[in-house]
């Protein structure tokens, strides 16, 4: 069953998280890399068949990647547990400061309702975690129609939108 | 008071609509606790030591007479007949059912009433002086500018999973701080520029709880349309540096301590020049539409002191006695800001019952505009009476027992709810709270002691704010006995400051004794008109540790 919901939809999920600790890169198909092994291994990466993400942690932000954000179709932001709320910032910075146009994708520990909040800060994929029903965790895209401030999708607060 | 639009109804109609699916979801356990949790918290939603507590907003303290009828009827309905006005302006309920708390929040929604971030590592309830738009020292109205902090922070989607939770307050009085914001996460200064512009000071990294502090200026004048773009800054840093593996040294306070202000603000300065000037400034248009949301009420032109006030001040003793002690000057002549005591010796500090609030709701109607404030000394505030009735609201109020005259003295103390209900709780403060004001019987004699401030909390979360009373008791735990620890020469008046330890902490029938050596050495030692925390700060601790401990020697 699909976990990943993407653009409001969900869909079948092709990339894979490899660890360094696993048994090498795999040479061919889409694949999730730690920063560490980015930042090791550049290079051979972006040389490789098949497309490269990285996941970010708590503690790794955007700025470590943000000369690279050219070469990344996708960056992952991971949840170790949901209550850790940097990755909200980092994927905000990404779209706001950087510009960053690609795919974002929450994972770990991601759940049905915080996924409003992530999309409001530029997520616009989320890989809902094994063990729930990621039909039912769609719904929570669709909490509130109503929002007070600007945000990564539309900057203007309640106050600049003439259409309230 | 701020009118409701219809996309602030939406959109409390639609959390609530929220709230009860995750209700049902747990309940139906497919939300598991530790994922509910948060989820209940910035409802306001709290599991106590009998039942939970649900905790409502009440921005920067302003309640209107519907309001007041509806929390009547949720004590009521869903309680035991009385709810608790807690030291940040909110009110609590003590013993809802989890399973209706999804029908209390409906029927609060329906007078725009709600528990949003009331609890949980979130942007909390903002507070602010409760007799803004009526205080004749303030620079400015604060309450627009709290307004728009509440809307700007109200489900802000990047900060609604902080370290810890965050507490902001705005005070437009120079020179004194009613607001606290001395001891807030973010403490907003309204202040006046040369050239007559309004602006703001902001302090951040004062805090309560575990390692109490006061702030420090880390903004010197922000322009007022800049003000929200500036507390995205200060909230962008804390969500990425503030400390999240050890609760107890997540608040902001620790990392700008830890980093040092300078560093703190060059972070704060580098995150506030991408937002100056950018969609988040103030239009404006918004800030008219603010500030004309608190509108002066439909005052009549009076002059003070009219025949029928001096007549009864000469009369009646007990008025006068209260009419000095429990009401206070009001920009507009012929008028006075009435305080409410919830503090008559035997009434839980700060609980009102069903009853009491329907009959304030008719006094706000008749004499104050439909509206009320909630204190953060937890009492409550008709603060538009005018003079020539204040004799009518004085009895009306004596009859419910609201007119206790003891507002700022010694047993006017505030007082969390302490280990009688909550699970947090390392030892009882009502029990505290009334054996002191049992032993301060003699109102002559409280006037006679004079402003006196006794803050009690029951654990290190110092909801009773203890550090900041000029006599603070703190609860503590020694191999599951209660104790407590007495602090001197905290300030939470004119200014904030922490009071000092003074020793080893007592038992709880011992207290009483305490207090009044204390009190009894500052009336040996006072100087003519000199308060408690006068002589306090002139006399320092050593003389009342003797007093209490006895001689060193």
């Amino acid at each position: 069953m699909a976990q990943l919901i993407k653009d409001g939809a969900l869909t079948d999920n092709h990339w894979v998280r490899v660890t360094p600790e696993d048994d090498g890169i795999p040479a061919h198909g889409d694949i999730i890399v730690s920063l560490a092994c980015w930042q090791e291994q550049k290079e051979a990466l972006k040389n490789r068949a098949g497309k490269v993400a990285v996941c970010l942690e708590p503690g790794q932000e955007p700025v470590e990647i943000a000369a690279d954000l050219a070469d990344l179709p996708m960056v992952a932001i991971n949840f170790p547990v949901f209550a850790d709320g940097r990755g909200y910032s980092y994927a905000r910075e990404l779209r706001t400061r950087y510009g960053y146009q690609g795919e974002i994708r929450a994972v770990g520990d991601v759940l049905q309702d915080q996924l409003f909040y992530m999309w409001r800060c530029g997520f616009n994929a989320f890989d809902i975690r094994a063990d729930r029903d990621a039909t039912e965790a769609l719904k929570g895209l669709n909490d509130f129609t109503v929002t007070y401030q600007g945000d990564a999708r539309d900057p203007r607060p309640i106050y600049r939108r003439s259409s309230v | 008071m701020y009118v409701y639009q219809d996309y602030d109804q939406r959109l409390l109609d639609e959390r609530v609509a929220q709230f009860r699916d995750q209700t049902r979801r747990y309940l139906d356990g497919k939300l598991r606790e530790e994922e509910f949790r948060p989820l209940r918290l910035q409802n306001g939603l709290y599991i106590q030591r009998y039942a939970p507590m649900l905790r409502i907003a009440v921005p920067y303290g302003m309640l209107d007479s519907k309001q007041l009828r509806m929390l009547a009827h949720v004590c009521r309905t869903w309680d035991k007949g009385y709810c608790h006005v807690s030291t940040r302006q909110n009110i609590q309920f003590n013993w809802p059912d989890l399973q209706d708390v999804p029908d209390i929040l409906a029927a609060l929604a329906s007078v725009q009433m709600h528990g949003i971030q009331t609890s949980g590592n979130c942007i909390r309830n903002t507070t602010t002086d409760e007799f803004a738009g009526v205080n004749p020292k303030e620079i400015a109205d604060p309450r627009p500018w709290c307004e728009l902090i509440r809307q700007w922070s109200t489900f802000n989607p990047e900060f609604a999973y902080l370290p810890r939770k965050f507490k902001i307050a705005v005070n437009a009085v120079p020179d004194e701080d009613p607001a606290l914001i001395g001891v807030h996460d973010i403490g907003v200064q309204i202040v006046k520029a040369d050239n007559g512009d309004i602006g703001f000071q902001v302090w951040a990294g004062g805090g309560l709880g575990r390692t109490p502090m006061t702030g420090e200026i880390i903004g010197e004048f922000v322009a007022r349309e800049d003000l929200l773009s500036y507390l995205e800054a200060v909230l962008r840093v804390y969500n990425k540096y503030g400390i999240r593996d050890n609760k107890y040294k997540a608040r902001i306070k620790i990392i700008v301590k830890a980093m040092g202000r300078e560093k703190f603000r060059e972070l704060t300065e580098r995150e506030f020049a991408e937002l100056k000037g950018g969609p988040m400034t103030l239009t404006e248009a918004e800030m008219a539409r603010m500030i004309a949301s608190f509108p002066a009420p439909a005052y009549a032109a009076l002059t003070d002191m009219p025949a029928a006030l001096q007549q009864a001040l000469a009369s009646d003793k007990a008025f006068n006695r209260w009419y000095h002690t429990n009401t206070r000057a009001h920009k507009q002549a012929g008028y006075r800001a009435v305080t409410l005591s919830l503090k008559k010796t035997g009434r839980v500090p700060g609980d009102i019952t069903d009853n009491e609030l329907e009959v304030v709701a008719d006094l706000a109607d008749h004499y104050s505009f439909g509206e009320v404030r909630n204190t953060h000394q937890q009492n409550m505030v008709l603060a538009d009476v005018r003079q020539d009735q204040l004799f009518e609201v004085w009895q009306a109020l004596d009859k419910l027992g609201l007119a206790t005259p003891n507002l700022k003295l010694l047993t006017d103390i505030v007082a969390c709810p302490g280990g009688d209900y909550c699970s947090l709780a390392n030892a009882k403060s009502i029990p505290i709270a009334e054996a002191i004001q049992r032993r301060f019987d003699d109102l002559d004699y409280l006037h006679d002691i004079g402003e006196l401030d006794i803050n009690i909390s029951g654990c290190m979360n110092a909801c009773g704010h203890h550090h900041i009373g000029h006599i603070g008791i703190l609860g503590v735990d020694k191999k599951g006995r209660e104790y407590y620890q007495i602090t001197l020469g905290g300030r939470g008046d004119k200014i904030s400051r922490i009071g000092d330890k003074m020793g080893p902490s007592f038992e709880s029938d011992e207290v009483a004794d305490v207090i009044e050596k204390i009190v009894n050495l500052y009336v040996e030692k006072r100087h003519d008109d000199e308060l408690f925390i006068d002589t306090y700060e002139r006399i320092g601790i050593e003389p009342f540790k003797e007093s209490v401990y006895g001689s060193a020697d």
